[in-house]
């Protein structure tokens, strides 16, 4: 393989780093993650069917893409908003709070999980207004939605942010000399112009909400069959030593992300086409 | 229109009225998202020192001095001590064979990296204990040479090393390729060692990629919960990070025992929100005096 890359460098180390690059992702990554398919396969295909669409285990699957999905949607809409926000006015504390749009990456899910719980209790900061007014979100499915939402924010506002901000004036000028009115503009020139980078931003979002556990399980009440998410199912079966359910379950999620992932990676090839 | 206030100046720079919306739209924009913002970033983040020092300092401090706590600290320093220097090395010499050199499945090979990412961390955890628990491929080997990496901190450890797995390389890949490798073709033209180019010439270049990747790395080793927690054991005092032992006082119901540890956590994002804020800003930097450079 060396031949490859020193064609047309004299730059050295390539074999021995792309070597030792794949043999680490191999031992770290590909091995493990291989583990769980052989597992898969010692089930026989009925046991494999039986295990992945028992009913408690189809009620998890509604309600884990259902909230993921919904929560997508709402980062979809609200992301696109504080990025236009953040891109396009200025306002005091901008840069403060444009920082802050990270804090989803970098706060661990449990804390964010008890936070979030406590929050929306009945006698927390939001809670003891939104309970007596018959909103309840801590410990039913709406928890999930809150938890989902709050993991998922970063993605559609980073993936939109960049493109708003290589977005050309001059385009924007062009429409309206046209005799384009703002909306129209916006309709016609810039959504189409930002799509790409928002739906990438929805799909990384829904990936994350649908493999996400922390965060949730402290606000979700976790009831079998209304409020209990995949991710906890998987960890139920291991701790009833039920290792083949828990695997064919996690292979089940492991596929979806890998199809999610490769649908990620063909919109992100479309977005760049955009740009350049 | 002729009022001129802050939130006013940059649409005025790119053209007035023509590219630029209503003043009543724009208060009302930013007002919406703002709401959303501090709805479900800043109250929480707040929510949690409230609470901390829900019952006084007294016994804040008093929560953090607690034995298991202290030991799940001492854990989780060591997970991150492990975990941060051992992907480091991995995403230097990935973004290296990627950035510099070109050859057939590159893009294979950085969708692959990127994996650990798309897999749930419950699903990152089972498969350790599928490989190295009583049941799994190496368990019964394990057993019988009384090794135990499940359960223990060897499994917490390799838990992490695969959630934190693509975070330094993701962000050194594009960096150095932006970057080209003119430079360090010169500096090997001049005489210069492989050694010595990637230290005297790449490392200065990429310092503040490589210290962005460090601090995300770390904030992630330090706060995962989901990996941690299937393979960890749960044993109180021995295979607790912080993050489990934050569960496990708030399943007790001293909550503000458990927002003291939370806090510390909570702490760790805010430093690394800030110093990410700061590389980011020095990346850009760099960035652009390279292209007027040129």
């Amino acid at each position: 393989m060396g031949s490859f890359g020193k064609k047309n460098t004299v730059l050295p180390g390539f074999g021995p780093t792309l070597g030792y690059t794949i043999f680490y992702l191999s031992i770290i990554v590909l091995i493990p993650l291989s583990a769980l398919f052989f597992k898969t396969a010692t089930l026989t295909w009925d046991q494999f069917v039986a295990a992945v669409s028992a009913p408690r285990v189809l009620a998890s699957y509604r309600i884990t893409f259902g909230s993921a999905l919904l929560a997508a949607g709402v980062n979809a809409v609200f992301g696109v908003l504080a990025a236009w926000v953040l891109v396009r006015y200025r306002f005091p504390g901008k840069k403060l709070i444009d920082a802050l749009v990270d804090l989803p990456f970098a706060l661990p899910t449990a804390v964010a999980g008890i936070t979030l719980a406590s929050v929306y209790s009945p006698d927390g900061w939001l809670g003891r207004y939104l309970v007596p007014l018959g909103i309840e979100i801590a410990f039913t499915p709406l928890g999930i939605l809150v938890a989902m939402i709050f993991i998922g924010l970063p993605f559609v506002v980073r993936t939109v942010q960049p493109v708003l901000e290589e977005l050309d004036h001059e385009i924007e000028e062009a429409a309206s000399c046209l005799g384009a009115n703002r909306w129209q503009t916006f309709c016609r020139v810039i959504f189409p112009t930002m799509l790409p980078a928002v739906l990438t931003g929805f799909a990384l979002s829904f990936a994350r909400a649908v493999g996400e556990y922390g965060s949730i399980i402290f606000i979700a009440g976790n009831m079998p069959m209304v409020s209990e998410i995949t991710p906890l199912l998987i960890i139920t079966k291991l701790e009833q030593y039920d290792y083949a359910g828990a695997t064919a379950i996690a292979t089940v999620m492991l596929m979806f992300s890998f199809c999610l992932l490769l649908s990620i990676n063909l919109l992100q090839k479309w977005s760049r086409r955009f740009s350049d | 229109m002729h009022v001129s206030t802050g939130f006013q100046k940059s649409a005025e720079k790119v053209g007035g009225s023509r590219v630029s919306e209503p003043a009543w739209i724009r208060y009302l924009l930013i007002t919406i998202a703002l709401a959303f913002l501090g709805l479900f970033l800043l109250l929480p983040l707040a929510a949690v020192f409230v609470q901390a020092f829900d019952k006084g300092w007294e016994a804040y401090l008093a929560a953090l001095h607690e034995p298991d706590t202290l030991s799940a600290i001492w854990l989780t320093l060591l997970t991150a001590l492990i975990c941060v220097p051992v992907n480091l090395f991995f995403g230097i010499v990935a973004a290296w064979s990627i950035a510099k050199f070109s050859f057939p499945g590159k893009s294979l090979l950085i969708t692959l990296i990127d994996l650990p990412f798309s897999v749930s961390p419950v699903v990152s955890g089972l498969i350790y204990v599928l490989i190295f628990g009583l049941q799994g491929w190496l368990g019964p080997w394990l057993q019988a040479h009384d090794i135990q990496i499940i359960f223990a901190v060897p499994g917490i450890v390799l838990a992490t090393i695969f959630v934190t797995f693509p975070f330094v390389a993701r962000e050194l890949i594009p960096l150095m390729e932006s970057q080209g490798r003119e430079e360090e073709e010169a500096a090997l033209t001049l005489g210069a060692s492989g050694l010595q180019t990637f230290f005297r010439v790449t490392f200065p270049n990429i310092k503040w990629g490589v210290l962005y990747g460090v601090i995300l790395c770390n904030a992630r080793a330090m706060g995962e919960f989901g990996a941690v927690s299937v393979v960890s054991g749960h044993v109180r005092g021995s295979t607790n990070t912080i993050p489990l032992q934050v569960e496990i006082l708030y399943n007790e119901y001293s909550y503000a025992a458990a927002f003291a540890v939370a806090s510390l956590l909570a702490l760790l994002a805010v430093a690394t929100l800030a110093v990410k804020t700061v590389a980011e800003w020095k990346i850009q930097q760099s960035l652009s005096t390279n292209e007027t450079e040129r």
